[in-house]
């Protein structure tokens, strides 16, 4: 065992002096509660550190000791369905000591629990890095992998059974004729990526559930998206919404310094769910990685690591893995206490000038993969970010913007009018539109009257036209401060009307609504098609001179904003229905505004058609 | 527990609130220190940082006084404790704990540490209960549940110890709930002035709830570092009250401007590099160790609810104060100098506030199932009429169109009659107060309700809409 003996302690950094060689990196047991610790300097025989858990009580002289291994988390069939702490420490139970609801400091992984394994191959075959060797049956069956810095020939494996999940099941000879013991989990070192066989382009979104994430800024497959917004604009209640909802076939849900109580409730709903996909508990997809903000800090800034080290292994897998972290703003900050007390010089902001790298380090391990097992799989990264202030040009805003794809601002007004989700369109940007065009081609295709367009698919055609709408009623809005609404010409007037009606729509989905809570793509098609028929019928309409006032009055206006939350999933005849009767009234505008006295040239608009 | 150490003569250096003394006696990190200078006066401090040669003590209640030779250091060899027990209700305490009011010594029963320890995520049980303040901004727009941290967003010169007060005082379940249940009060004075802790005092007593509260004053001219310790001195006792004598406490923080001053001067005198306008990087985890003992717990019946107070430097929301604490706590009640100076009480800006346990709490099996929409309905409804009044400024009333003429007689009405108030509303009153408002808008525009919540609250009347024509 290498040991040291500290020197001085500040906070949750400390110095000590070694008798042996340490490595950078390396974890460590500090003092005599063995908190958890790892080195991130080397000067001669000095070594500063950064200690995980409360220091308080540690003194100069106390001794620590290394492990031999960079920070590492056991990775295997414990995780699925399980609550942890940023150490991937389990909560439930273990940390807590018999009756205290508290945290208390130095506490050790547990022993194994056990798992009923079965073996996927034989002795003599040859297994490659990466390899399943055996799966674990469950309530949702798991495999179980070659690490992928072994492989080799089977010497033996074990039969059919339970089994601790750290107990020896397989052994391998590698080329050089090492053997090695493998058990169904196995540790990997977090801040080193999982290698992959090779990388694979997007090519399908992950659907979200929310029409204005999947139908105006997909995110793919293996891709990387980021949720900017200050205090009470709805990050936290929105990553929730997609624990509960995305496609994605395992969640890692990382509360990074955020709050308990919500912690709790995210736990207490997800437990409740049903997973729609398989009929079983949403929580055993979901692996849950809490570090509330009143947990050690430096435990904050290895929980991101953590998260994304599970998702990698279950990517690993041959699944598609979305990860949320919440908020990464709050990774940033335990980044910058620790790079204070080390005494670097603070960059902007404070922040160490390795924000930026770190941060790209971080959503670099996202991505759609070939394993090495040969399967295909992918990490998708949902980073919320609570910039200070909702100022979008601080650094961990600025910095994120340049390694994410999809861009999803929150809107502090929209959130005050409680529009939720608060995402503003025009802030938003998606650069994974265009892989996952092809894959809405085929969603609209699957609908009766599809229409096919000389500028790309029905849906980039109508995305365009809502994105074009958006940008033009802001430009409006503007105007009409200034001019008043009146001075605006009967078709500017028709594209404000207009923009009101697909927010209220569309882009607005209240998650109160049993119907409304989760959209799937079919019904998004419909409406969003719906829309386009209505911007038809109403610019036909005004073009053959009906006002804009005499459209909003329409009794139609009212089901047709309200048709996420009054037409349930897989009611496509609703969907026509509510076509064919704003369809009539149109036409009953029109025959009214013909027979009437003729429209006033010059377009005045107080004149009702009606 | 090693003895408890006393070292003369070691202090060697003193500047601004931390002494330096060398180090002679064995000491961990973070541990208690008590400080006495020529002077008797014994002052606490905390051990901020320890090398091989140096312990450097943050001092808490001011350095004035002590003079190098004299100072004698203590050492209990532990962080710094509180010793709680019953009998804490009904007494003023000064901001460390010692009793003010000239009566006994506290029995002790336990001694907690005033850090307390981080609540294990898994071992909370989510906030459920409804509270009802009798406040109708809170209690209809910003529901409270209890277990929950909710601080009121305010500025100087605004009546918001008058608001918590209402609230401290008219807070009870509602229903079948309600009875039988063991209700407490903290209240910590972080550096306010002496007519504010007094106002507290009297208006509890007046109440006849002083004999169930607990006063911790650290008062504008005690000792500004002394301010880290209040609040925490003040939750130990209220996590006692809470999770040992399984009573619902409700925990009033005020000021925690002041509490963020006194951190950012402890933490400049430690060279720590300041993040924003002179504020340490760590002061978001340090307002979290305060503000997330909060909560309830699975298995025990108590509840710790906090309803912290903040002024708002030039009433600036993006102030680090305010914005950190707003990542933090589970929304935020803002209030307004407008609508104080409209004579509107309480002047709560519903807009920016926010209570984010609401739908925990509300709605069907909670309070009342069309609470939640009708909400929703109020704020979009709201959020309009303050556009349409934006645009009114610039172009004048005649300038909007009849649709948002009616919203800006909408935004005055629910100013005037439903955020003011005159006496306490239960939340039934509130409600129908706000469908009334509701039922002068176009029944169009109402697109977050459904047809059966229109027909249910609002089917008796006409559509101002038809009637406009």
């Amino acid at each position: 065992m290498r040991r040291a003996t500290i020197l001085s302690i500040s906070g949750p950094v400390l110095r000590a002096r070694c008798d042996d060689a340490f490595a950078m990196g390396e974890a460590l047991r500090v003092g005599p509660r063995g908190l958890l610790g790892e080195v991130v300097r080397l000067v001669d025989d000095l070594l500063v550190a950064q200690v995980y858990e409360d220091t308080t009580g540690l003194k100069p002289g106390d001794a620590l000791e290394g492990s031999g291994a960079p920070l590492s988390v056991r990775l295997g069939p414990a995780l699925l369905g399980g609550v942890f702490d940023g150490l991937l420490r389990p909560l439930a139970g273990v940390l807590t000591g018999v009756d205290s609801p508290f945290i208390t400091p130095g506490v050790r992984r547990p022993a194994g629990r056990r798992f009923a394994f079965a073996p996927l191959a034989a002795p003599g075959s040859v297994l490659a890095p990466g390899a399943p060797f055996g799966s674990v049956a469950g309530t949702r069956p798991q495999l179980c992998l070659v690490p992928p810095d072994a492989g080799g020939e089977v010497l033996d494996i074990a039969p059919a059974g339970e089994y601790a999940d750290d107990a020896p099941v397989c052994r391998l000879r590698d080329a050089t004729g090492a053997t090695r013991e493998l058990a169904m989990g196995h540790d990997w070192p977090v801040r080193r990526a999982r290698p992959v066989a090779c990388r694979l382009p997007a090519d399908a979104p992950l659907l979200t559930g929310q029409r204005v994430l999947d139908a105006l800024f997909p995110v793919a497959l293996g891709g990387k998206a980021a949720i900017p917004g200050g205090f009470g604009t709805g990050k936290t209640v929105l990553l929730e919404a997609l624990v509960k909802s995305c496609s994605a076939d395992v969640i890692v849900y990382l509360g990074c310094g955020e709050r308990g109580n919500e912690m709790a409730g995210a736990l207490e709903e997800i437990t409740a769910l049903t997973d729609a996909k398989t009929g079983r508990p949403m929580a055993e997809r979901t692996v849950i990685v809490a570090n509330t903000s009143n947990m050690p800090v430096a435990a904050r800034e290895a929980s991101i690591y953590c998260a994304v080290t599970i998702a990698e292994f279950f990517r690993d897998q041959g699944l598609d893995v979305a990860l949320m972290a919440d908020s990464t703003s709050r990774w940033a900050e335990a980044l910058r206490e620790v790079s204070g007390r080390l005494g670097e010089l603070p960059g902007e902001g404070g922040y160490p000038a390795y924000l930026g790298s770190r941060l790209a380090e971080f959503y670099e391990r996202g991505g759609r993969a070939r394993t090495l097992g040969g399967a295909i799989g992918s990490v998708t990264l949902l980073g919320s970010v609570s910039p200070q202030a909702g100022d979008f040009s601080e650094p961990v805003t600025s910095h994120t913007m340049r390694y994410v794809r999809s861009f999803w601002a929150l809107d502090a007004r929209r959130a005050q009018a409680r529009f939720y989700p608060a995402i503003h369109p025009l802030q938003s940007y998606s650069e994974d539109a265009q892989a996952v065009a092809g894959w809405w081609g085929t969603v609209f295709a699957g609908l009766a009257g599809a229409a096919v367009a000389e500028d790309g698919n029905e849906w980039e055609v109508l995305r365009r036209r809502v994105l074009t709408l958006l940008d033009e009623e802001a430009r409006l809005e503007r105007m009409a401060r200034i001019v008043g609404k009146d001075a605006l010409q009967p078709r500017q007037r028709l594209t404000l009307l207009c923009a009101e009606v697909v927010g209220e729509a569309f882009l607005r989905q209240s998650a109160l609504s049993p119907n409304d809570r989760f959209c799937g793509p079919e019904r998004q098609a419909l409406m969003l098609r719906m829309l386009g028929r209505f911007l038809d019928l109403a610019d036909a309409t005004v073009a053959r001179g009906a006002t804009p006032e005499a459209i909003a009055a329409l009794p139609v206006l009212r089901p047709l904003q309200r048709m996420g939350e009054d037409i349930a999933e897989g009611e496509r005849e609703a969907f026509a229905a509510l076509e064919a009767v704003m369809a009539a009234q149109f036409a009953g505008l029109l025959a009214a505004g013909e027979t009437a006295v003729e429209e006033p040239k010059g377009g005045g608009g107080h004149a009702s058609a009606a | 527990m090693r003895p408890r150490l006393s070292v003369e003569g070691a202090a060697r250096r003193l500047e601004g609130p931390l002494l330096f003394l060398r180090r002679t006696v064995e000491v961990g990190y973070n541990e208690a220190v008590e400080v006495a200078g020529g002077d008797g006066v014994v002052r606490l401090g905390r051990v901020a940082s320890v090398d091989e040669e140096t312990i450097v003590v943050e001092l808490l209640e001011g350095a004035s006084g002590l003079d190098l030779p004299a100072t004698t250091v203590r050492f209990p060899g532990e962080p710094l404790h509180f010793g709680v027990g019953p009998g804490l209700l009904g007494r003023v305490f000064d901001g460390v704990g010692r009793p003010l009011d000239g009566g006994a010594p506290l029995p002790v029963a336990r001694r907690l540490r005033i850090d307390g320890l981080a609540l294990n995520p898994v071992a909370r049980a989510t906030p459920r209960d409804f509270i009802e303040t009798g406040v109708t901004a809170i209690d209809l727009m910003n529901s409270l549940v209890r277990g929950q941290k909710l601080p009121l967003f305010s500025g100087g010169g605004l009546p918001h110890d008058r608001i918590a007060v209402a609230v401290a005082r008219h807070a009870r379940l509602r229903g079948a709930g309600a009875a039988g249940e063991h209700f407490a009060i903290v209240f910590a004075g972080i550096g306010v002035p002496h007519y504010t802790a007094e106002y507290f005092r009297r208006s509890l007593e007046d109440s006849g709830a002083l004999g169930r509260a607990a006063l911790f004053l650290n008062l504008a001219g005690d000792a500004s570092t002394q301010r880290l310790l209040t609040p925490r001195f003040a939750l130990t006792a209220a996590e006692y009250l809470a999770f040992v004598e399984e009573r619902h406490v409700l925990v009033i923080l005020t000021d925690m401007t002041a509490y963020c001053e006194a951190l950012r001067e402890v933490a400049g005198a430690r060279g720590e590099v300041p993040a924003r306008k002179g504020f340490p990087g760590f002061m978001y985890s340090d307002l979290a160790s305060l503000y997330e003992r909060a909560g309830c717990v699975r298995g025990r019946r108590g509840t710790l609810t906090q309803l912290p107070i903040l002024t708002m430097p030039s009433d600036d929301i993006s102030h680090p104060v305010p914005d950190l604490s707003g990542y933090i706590t589970e929304g935020q009640i803002v209030l307004s100098r407008s609508l104080d100076r409209a004579g509107v009480w309480p002047p709560i800006d519903v807009l920016p506030s926010l209570s984010r346990l609401m739908k925990a709490g509300t709605g069907a099996g909670f309070t009342d199932p069309d609470h939640p929409a009708l909400a929703s309905q109020l704020y979009a409804s709201y959020a309009h009429a303050a556009q349409a009044r934006l645009l009114a400024s610039v172009v004048g009333e005649d300038g909007l169109s009849e649709t948002d003429r009616r919203y800006l007689r909408f935004g005055v009405r629910f100013e005037h009659e439903l955020i003011h108030q005159q006496a306490p509303r239960s939340l039934e009153q509130s409600m129908l107060c706000g469908w009334a408002l509701l039922a002068d808008l176009p029944r169009a525009e109402l697109t977050r309700l459904s047809d059966a919540q229109i027909a249910a609250h609002l089917g008796a009347g006409p559509d101002p809409a038809a009637e406009a024509t």
